[in-house]
């Protein structure tokens, strides 16, 4: 950027577990983030629990099944690129990436799937068909609609994450002696993995 | 020191077998959760579905996210940010509840 | 360490001359100095428009009726004095300026862990404040729904509520950057001998507000995306005619809205806890207790948030629970007073302009802490709830507490800073006028609330008016203390003697450099072989073991 900041960076000394604790710190600011709606979810959960369980009839457990097990396999295929390039193996590094933005892809086709097929039953925010049913379905599907939003959103992000770093590994930016950054991609991917982990049962085992 | 540590964490890195283990586990635990959805437990669906979850969760933490193998302070910052996340959802319950 | 003589040979960060030139060698900085400064300004600024707003609401309050502004244009203001008062100025306040510039010199560090990471901070807060700005020259006009943006009427405002909740999200997100910066920085970039007990109580008190910082600044995040996505969406999560449940947005503005005082405040502790040593020549009474205590503050701070919506309608069961945890609060609060004092005690104390500054503050802030016991009972509360009385409270501890240490660290820091010294005696002169002036102002708001005057109203019954007159006129006096201070300083600024490595015989690091301090901080790395306060034990060696 600027020779003051080449200068600091000739001083500065490499600080893998530095990063490694500021990503981390990060991640709690997401773990908040996401812990505000689901204190929205218990609270309007405990007031409306019959209208949920019959709001959550509509929600397809197949699908979400699918796509857990998606979710699941994706974090597998970011540790192996971890474990192929500590190893020293570059191309399985980068192939296991690879695999795992396929999978997030999948996810979000998926939910796409989801959604529309909703949006089309007239299921979605301010529609005529959600105004005539009682109030806690409402809730329940702004819920759904916020919550899956904002995990979808974020792996839309996790994507751009693992594309920089598909990149890194290729110009040798990120190397067998200096993954932090891989690392870091994989904590932020597994993070969203981990969100899901709540929002399946929350949303879709509610029979 | 620095270097040290991360040999040491390196020598304790998971490779490819442990990662494919927890894998199947977390299928196996969805695969489990998705069977006991079917089965009414009344009032317990919800907390079952919950400790699965969590155990869930425990193993992409520990496992995925390296906190098992990963320096003391890791783990005190987890806790304490899991600490206050738990207090913030019993004070709201508090009011949620008893109203 | 370093000695007082070498400051012949170095480049200081002032004159550091990098690549760009102009003011893009500021605002392109990642010199955790020059962010520090960034800050400085762009939130004194800030202050300014802030105190601007706040002198012509009392304006307005001067007589019944319409004085100088419509009832739209108050609460316009009102809100904007707030909005910018908190999320501009008094939550990065006293952290992002001289905590990016002090906190790295106290732990003998060169810079903090991510000095882009810092420059970025400084850029969204820039951003965000313009998201402020901007907004009041939207379609829908200046927004009018209070500081706290309360659902349902910041939904059904016809003013422009996005842009100030965008501003405010960014801002949230640099808060954030802000902490994950200096939590990381305390952990690994300590200098050899600094160990944790080591560390000056200012790094103490920033580091448990970092913390704050990044666990609760999350939460007004995901507040303010709903309010947005309701208001685009309508989804319904906070409006009662879908279901929705209003006391749930409060519940999460107060979960980081309460914990934000904490990020207010603890800093200015911190400062505090720097300044009585150095000019009480003693070490601090308590050094253990005042570390643990800011720990404490930063956990109970979350347990008592509830206290803010004691006739929102939530339940009993919650409201004693609540008002319990605030009784609890008060305990650290009060240990780092009577610490305070007691390192006052048998002190050969130096009076002067830092220290004045925080004589004040015990005082305004014993006020305002103990009126804040009084809010949290819960009975009283009901009595004094959206009255002038929490006013009172809110600026004895925000004002009196923080921006009083925040001029106080100005004028602690100043020399070292900019290498200038100012004028005593005038900066004296300033300190006095301000507090009679801010006496006036907010002691008058106690008796105006407890007399049933509520908050936020245009206009009030002709039995208030002396009172209201006389809060005016303390207005006054406080912006008159405050453009003398200001006027001081710029002086100082352009035409003060230069300053010395040491001006008022302080232990922590800083004052081992000369003035300003070099680009990289240290000439040598420093090893630290004595804790911040030991001015004893110096005595004990001889002067001369600490001058080598």
């Amino acid at each position: 950027m600027s020779t003051e900041t080449a200068n600091h960076e000739s001083h500065v000394h490499r600080d893998d577990e530095g990063a490694k604790i500021g990503m981390w710190l990060f991640l709690f600011t997401e773990l908040l983030l996401f812990g505000g709606l689901f204190i929205l979810y218990m609270a309007y959960r405990y007031q409306y629990s019959q209208e949920f369980h019959l709001a959550a009839k509509e929600l397809d457990i197949t699908m979400g099944t699918i796509n857990t097990m998606i979710l699941l396999t994706s974090s597998l295929t970011m540790v192996l690129s971890i474990v192929a390039l500590r190893k020293g193996n570059k191309l399985y590094s980068m192939l296991y990436l690879i695999i795992t933005k396929v999978f997030a892809l999948g996810f979000l086709v998926i939910k796409y799937f989801e959604w529309s097929a909703k949006i089309h039953h007239g299921i979605y925010p301010g529609s005529e068909h959600l105004a005539d049913m009682s109030n806690g379905q409402v809730i329940f599907y702004g819920l759904y609609y916020t919550m899956t939003g904002l995990h979808g959103l974020h792996i839309i992000i996790g994507m751009v994450i693992l594309a920089f770093m598909l990149n890194f590994i290729s110009r040798d930016k990120v190397t067998p002696d200096n993954y932090v950054k891989l690392e870091n991609g994989g904590l932020y991917w597994h993070l969203v993995d981990l969100i899901w982990i709540f929002l399946f049962p929350l949303f879709y085992l509610l029979h | 020191m620095n270097n040290e540590k991360l040999q040491h964490s390196e020598d304790h890195s998971p490779g490819y077998g442990m990662n494919v283990l927890i894998w199947m586990s977390l299928l196996g635990l969805t695969a489990l959760t998705v069977a006991i959805a079917g089965i009414d437990l009344g009032n317990y669906t919800l907390f079952v579905a919950m400790v699965i979850a969590a155990i869930k969760s425990i193993l992409v933490i520990n496992v995925f996210m390296h906190i098992k193998f990963d320096d003391l302070i890791f783990k005190v910052f987890l806790l304490v940010t899991l600490t206050i996340l738990a207090v913030v959802f019993i004070l709201t319950a508090f009011d949620v509840f008893y109203r | 360490m370093a000695t007082q003589g070498v400051d012949t040979n170095y480049t200081s960060f002032l004159d550091y001359q990098g690549k760009h030139k102009g003011i893009f060698a500021w605002i392109l900085s990642t010199d955790h100095k020059r962010v520090g400064i960034l800050y400085l300004i762009s939130m004194l600024g800030f202050f300014a428009v802030g105190m601007t707003l706040g002198f012509l609401m009392r304006f307005e309050m001067l007589s019944t009726g319409r004085t100088i502004m419509e009832p739209q244009t108050y609460n316009a203001v009102f809100t904007l004095h707030g909005i910018i008062m908190i999320f501009l100025f008094i939550v990065p306040g006293i952290p992002a300026a001289f905590g990016n510039f002090f906190l790295p010199i106290h732990i003998g560090a060169e810079d903090v862990s991510f000095p882009r990471l810092n420059l970025a901070s400084w850029w969204l807060y820039t951003i965000g404040g313009l998201f402020t700005i901007v907004s009041l020259f939207l379609s829908g006009g200046p927004i009018d729904t209070g500081w706290t943006f309360y659902v349902p009427y910041s939904l059904r405002t016809t003013t422009e509520v996005i842009f100030p909740l965008l501003g405010a999200f960014i801002l949230g997100f640099s808060s954030i950057l802000t902490g994950i910066n200096f939590v990381t920085t305390v952990h690994r970039l300590r200098a050899k001998g600094m160990k944790f007990f080591r560390m000056p109580l200012f790094v103490w008190s920033l580091y448990s507000t970092a913390w704050i910082q990044i666990i609760a600044t999350p939460v007004i995040g995901i507040t303010i995306i709903l309010v947005v996505i309701e208001q685009y969406f309508g989804v319904g999560l906070f409006d009662p005619a879908k279901g929705g449940d209003p006391i749930l947005f409060q519940h999460l503005f107060w979960i980081y809205s309460h914990p934000a005082v904490y990020i207010m405040i603890l800093p200015a502790m911190g400062v505090v806890s720097e300044i009585i040593p150095t000019f009480a020549r003693k070490h601090i009474f308590g050094y253990k207790a005042i570390v643990f205590s800011s720990l404490s503050i930063a956990f109970v701070g979350y347990l008592v948030w509830g206290h803010h919506m004691f006739t929102s309608g939530m339940s009993d069961t919650s409201r004693w629970i609540f008002s319990f945890f605030t009784y609890i609060v008060a305990i650290p609060s009060a240990v780092k007073v009577f610490n305070w004092v007691a390192t006052m005690y048998k002190g050969s104390i130096k009076m002067s302009a830092p220290f004045a500054f925080v004589m004040a503050f015990i005082i305004l802030f014993s006020i305002g802490g103990l009126t804040g016991l009084v809010l949290g009972s819960l009975s009283t509360d009901v009595h004094l709830h959206d009255t002038y009385f929490v006013v009172g409270h809110f600026h004895y501890v925000m004002f009196g507490g923080t921006a009083f240490i925040f001029f106080a660290a100005i004028h602690y820091w100043f020399p070292k800073m900019f290498g200038k010294m100012y004028n005593e005696k005038t900066a004296l002169w300033s300190i006095g006028i301000m507090f009679v002036g801010f006496n006036m102002l907010y002691f008058t708001m106690f008796i105006l609330g407890y007399l049933g005057m509520p908050r936020r109203y245009y206009d009030y019954l002709p039995q208030f008016e002396t009172l209201h007159q006389v809060a005016t006129v303390g207005s006054w006096v406080l912006i008159a203390g405050i453009l003398l201070m200001a006027y001081n300083l710029i002086k100082a600024f352009r035409s003060g003697e230069k300053a010395p490595a040491n001006p008022w015989g302080g232990l922590t690091l800083e004052w081992t450099m000369p003035s300003p301090p070099p680009l990289l901080n240290f000439l040598e790395e420093p090893v630290v072989t004595h804790g911040p306060y030991d001015y004893e034990l110096l005595e004990e060696e001889g002067d001369e073991h600490g001058n080598s």
